[in-house]
């Protein structure tokens, strides 16, 4: 079943009360926008959400996998346009909204694909994992990895950074780790040396954990 | 301050990288009348030089290592400052040469202040040796602004950026500055991408580049690593520093001190100055002369030298960041990143200066604990000095000694990781090539050096040598010796012991030279020996480290290591002297 961005909106906000701030429902007042009657009611004819008490709403197991979908879609579609196209971070979450209307069925896997199966969006939530992420791990060589879980004399290209203390990131920057720089590891005990363009870096095992590799 | 005759009509500041021999070209352009000063408010240091480019008087400023104009530390901080608030008629960008492409983005950025911008691309000769040659022509053509390329350690291409920033003061119109924009990723990838453009037009050839030579993988892997460092310590500290500058060149200098100097000296005084009371300021047993200047002429100068040396043959080799990457893992333990072991070895040497290098660790956390590890348990190189040549005759003592130092270390250490709120420390940190020091450059580090620790320490060992006079005199001498009696009881010391404390403050090493006279007089029994040293090794930083403590962490945190240090100093004296009353051990 395709529905529309609003519900997929209502889905999404759902889903990341259920499964991040760990609330069964969701009030229609915490919706960032109130949404119109006939979606709420076409979702709940649908069985994809029910209506327990007054005022409040929450997913049917059903409904779980279809927000959990959308989710993912969200936050791939913000991986896409943060990574590959370049948008800028304020545009990010309503064209990813917009974007994400486009991914359903297979699309959104050609994507996961693309991207080397990235684990995090822009702003550090997790990416709900898809059939094709399981497969991939389960392949020798994954697209994109960890500087961390790399062999020695491993290469290949910074693919992205994922640290959520915006300092940090901002240091790694400066430094020259940037996506898109070439990267080889060179040592991984006691510490992590990296070499970088030209230049060589030492880094702990939390910083190497943080730098994404596109691997090849 | 400056006192330079001519004023300056020109500023030219040398903006860059760390470890991209910006004070080498420094050196290079500037003459004789170099100035090291504190930019106002902070701790970091900006060298002033003055040179004459063409018919100008410039001063040239030496600024700390920039990554961005998007400022993290302290030092970058001042960078930018220099930049917005000098009024610089030329900035001189230094980037090394084999870096090119990540260290253009800031050459980019540069640009954005409106100054007239000269880029100098050093190490020229490490570039060309990797396989790499850069087209400075067109890459000067693309960027529109002069590239020079140079090898300023000797002295290649200087000429040729004396002729451009000459042309550059020319002209006379002065453009307003602008200030720099806030920090965006956006525009950050921009200026990545923009240099990996430029790059691959302007750099010729492009080989796999640097690879871990055999002797890399040996430094930085445990096996070896742990070996190197071991012979680094033992040979540069213990057999250079200890044996040959404690032992044999104190001794020679103490002789000649005790033999010619202090009887000339002793002569002069009684007949020039018939009063006692002003004869002991001066030759007494605590006198400037003959305790002041001959601990800190025939004692303290030869071992810190000594230790500088080393050190600077250490630090210009590329070892320490190596030693780092090593050491990361096991600091993290004790709360500390692999970056501390800089300050850490440095406190070998001198602790006063160590602790200003604490700044350089990014968070004050780690600030903290590396200060009260420095202040409790890393001997500096002339109290070294001295314990090693009081404790060789008795190599038991020596290895107690040692290893209770190293435990305390460890201990206090893991204790501070734990209670110490903040962040975890992160690490990171550039690796230079492995470089053969150049002896020019380390002759001239080792002096700068030795110049500020003689300026430091003499007026010191002066004003401590008046101060025990005087309490001496008024008697508060015998009350503090009296106050620390009790406290030397309980730790099984002799009352005599308590000046060596007292002193142990003004300086670390004049407390431990005390002891050195004390058990060249055979007071102590071994165990005594011991429970001297360690409590004189763990006690309060000599006064220097102590104001540097304080003016680095401030007034409360200053104060609260200091009680801290001490009460630790004791605690451990008393236990061990504890022990070895319970345990009947005798050394």
């Amino acid at each position: 079943m395709i529905v529309s961005e609003a519900a997929e909106e209502i889905l999404e906000a759902l889903w990341i009360s259920y499964e991040e701030e760990k609330h069964e429902t969701l009030s229609l007042s915490e919706l960032r926008t109130a949404p119109e009657i006939h979606i709420l009611k076409e979702l709940l004819e649908a069985k994809i959400i029910e209506h327990p008490e007054k005022d409040k709403i929450k997913l049917t197991e059903k409904g779980l996998h279809h927000a959990r979908d959308a989710v993912r879609r969200h936050r791939l579609a913000e991986r896409l346009l943060t990574d590959e196209l370049a948008v800028k971070s304020s545009l990010i979450h309503d064209t990813a909204c917009k974007f994400e209307h486009h991914l359903h069925k297979g699309i959104d896997s050609n994507v996961c694909t693309l991207l080397g199966h990235p684990k995090f969006c822009p702003h550090g939530k997790p990416i709900p994992p898809g059939n094709c992420c399981k497969e991939e791990s389960k392949s020798a060589l994954p697209a994109v990895s960890k500087l961390s879980t790399l062999g020695h004399g491993q290469d290949g290209h910074i693919a992205y950074l994922h640290t959520l203390d915006p300092k940090r990131a901002q240091m790694l920057i400066s430094m020259g780790v940037v996506p898109g720089a070439p990267i080889k590891l060179l040592a991984s005990f006691p510490s992590y040396l990296f070499k970088l363009g030209e230049g060589q870096y030492a880094v702990d095992s939390s910083i190497a954990g943080e730098i994404y590799v596109r691997l090849g | 301050m400056d006192t330079v005759k001519n004023a300056a009509d020109k500023k030219i500041l040398l903006v860059g990288q760390p470890n991209v021999g910006k004070s080498v070209i420094f050196g290079c352009l500037t003459g004789r009348y170099v100035t090291v000063s504190n930019y106002p408010g902070t701790t970091v240091e900006v060298s002033r030089g003055r040179a004459k480019i063409g018919q100008n008087n410039c001063e040239i400023i030496d600024t700390p290592g920039l990554y961005s104009i998007f400022p993290i530390t302290e030092e970058e901080n001042v960078t930018l400052r220099l930049i917005e608030n000098e009024s610089p008629d030329v900035i001189v960008q230094v980037i090394d040469a084999k870096n090119l492409e990540r260290m253009l983005p800031l050459t980019f950025q540069l640009m954005l202040s409106n100054l007239p911008l000269v880029l100098v691309l050093n190490m020229f000769d490490e570039t060309l040796a990797s396989g790499m040659t850069i087209d400075t022509a067109l890459l000067s053509e693309i960027l529109q602004i002069p590239v020079i390329a140079t090898v300023a350690i000797t002295s290649q291409g200087i000429g040729q950026l004396n002729k451009i920033i000459e042309e550059k003061l020319k002209s006379r119109l002065k453009p307003a500055p602008a200030s720099f924009p806030k920090f965006s990723y956006d525009a950050m990838k921009n200026w990545y991408d923009k240099a990996r453009g430029i790059t691959d037009r302007a750099v010729k050839k492009r080989d796999s580049g640097r690879k871990l030579t055999r002797l890399d993988q040996m430094l930085i892997s445990p096996l070896f690593g742990f070996p190197i460092l071991a012979l680094v310590l033992y040979f540069g500290l213990y057999q250079f520093v200890g044996v040959f500058g404690a032992g044999t060149v104190v001794d020679f200098l103490e002789g000649g001190f005790e033999k010619y100097i202090n009887p000339a000296l002793a002569n002069l005084a009684n007949s020039y100055i018939p009063w006692p009371v002003f004869n002991s300021l001066f030759v007494g047993e605590y006198g400037i002369f003959t305790l002041g200047i001959r601990y800190a002429v025939a004692i303290i100068l030869p071992i810190v030298s000594l230790f500088f040396l080393v050190f600077a043959i250490i630090e210009d080799s590329g070892y320490l960041p190596r030693l780092s990457f090593l050491l990361d893992r096991s600091f993290k333990k004790i709360g500390l990143s692999g970056r501390a072991v800089i300050p850490m070895i440095l406190g070998l040497g001198c602790d006063t200066m160590a602790t200003m290098v604490t700044r350089t660790l990014p968070t004050s956390r780690e600030r903290i604990i590396a200060t009260l590890l420095l202040s409790l348990c890393i001997p500096c190189s002339a109290q070294i000095g001295v314990i090693l040549g009081l404790l060789s005759a008795t190599p038991i003592v020596l290895l107690a000694w040692l290893a209770i130092i190293i435990l305390i270390f460890v201990v206090i250490g893991a204790i501070l990781a734990k209670v110490m709120p903040g962040d975890k420390p992160t690490f990171i940190i550039e690796i230079p090539p492995l470089r053969f020091p150049q002896l020019s450059n380390i002759l001239k580090k080792t002096f700068a050096r030795m110049k500020w620790y003689f300026g430091e320490i003499v007026p010191l060992f002066v004003a401590a040598s008046i101060l025990i006079w005087l309490c001496q005199l008024t008697g508060f001498f015998n009350l503090m010796t009296g106050a620390l009696s009790y406290p030397l009881y309980l730790m099984g010391l002799p009352a005599k012991a308590a000046p060596v404390f007292i002193f142990g403050f003004f300086r670390r090493d004049y407390g431990a030279a005390g002891l050195y006279d004390m058990h060249k007089e055979h007071l102590f029994t071994n165990n005594q020996l011991l429970i001297a040293v360690v409590v004189l090794t763990l006690f309060l930083p000599c006064i220097t480290q102590f104001l540097i403590t304080i003016k680095e962490r401030g007034i409360k945190q200053g104060i609260g290591i200091s009680a801290f240090v001490l009460a630790v100093a004791f605690g451990v004296g008393m236990l061990l002297n504890f022990i070895f009353n319970y345990s009947g051990i005798i050394l």
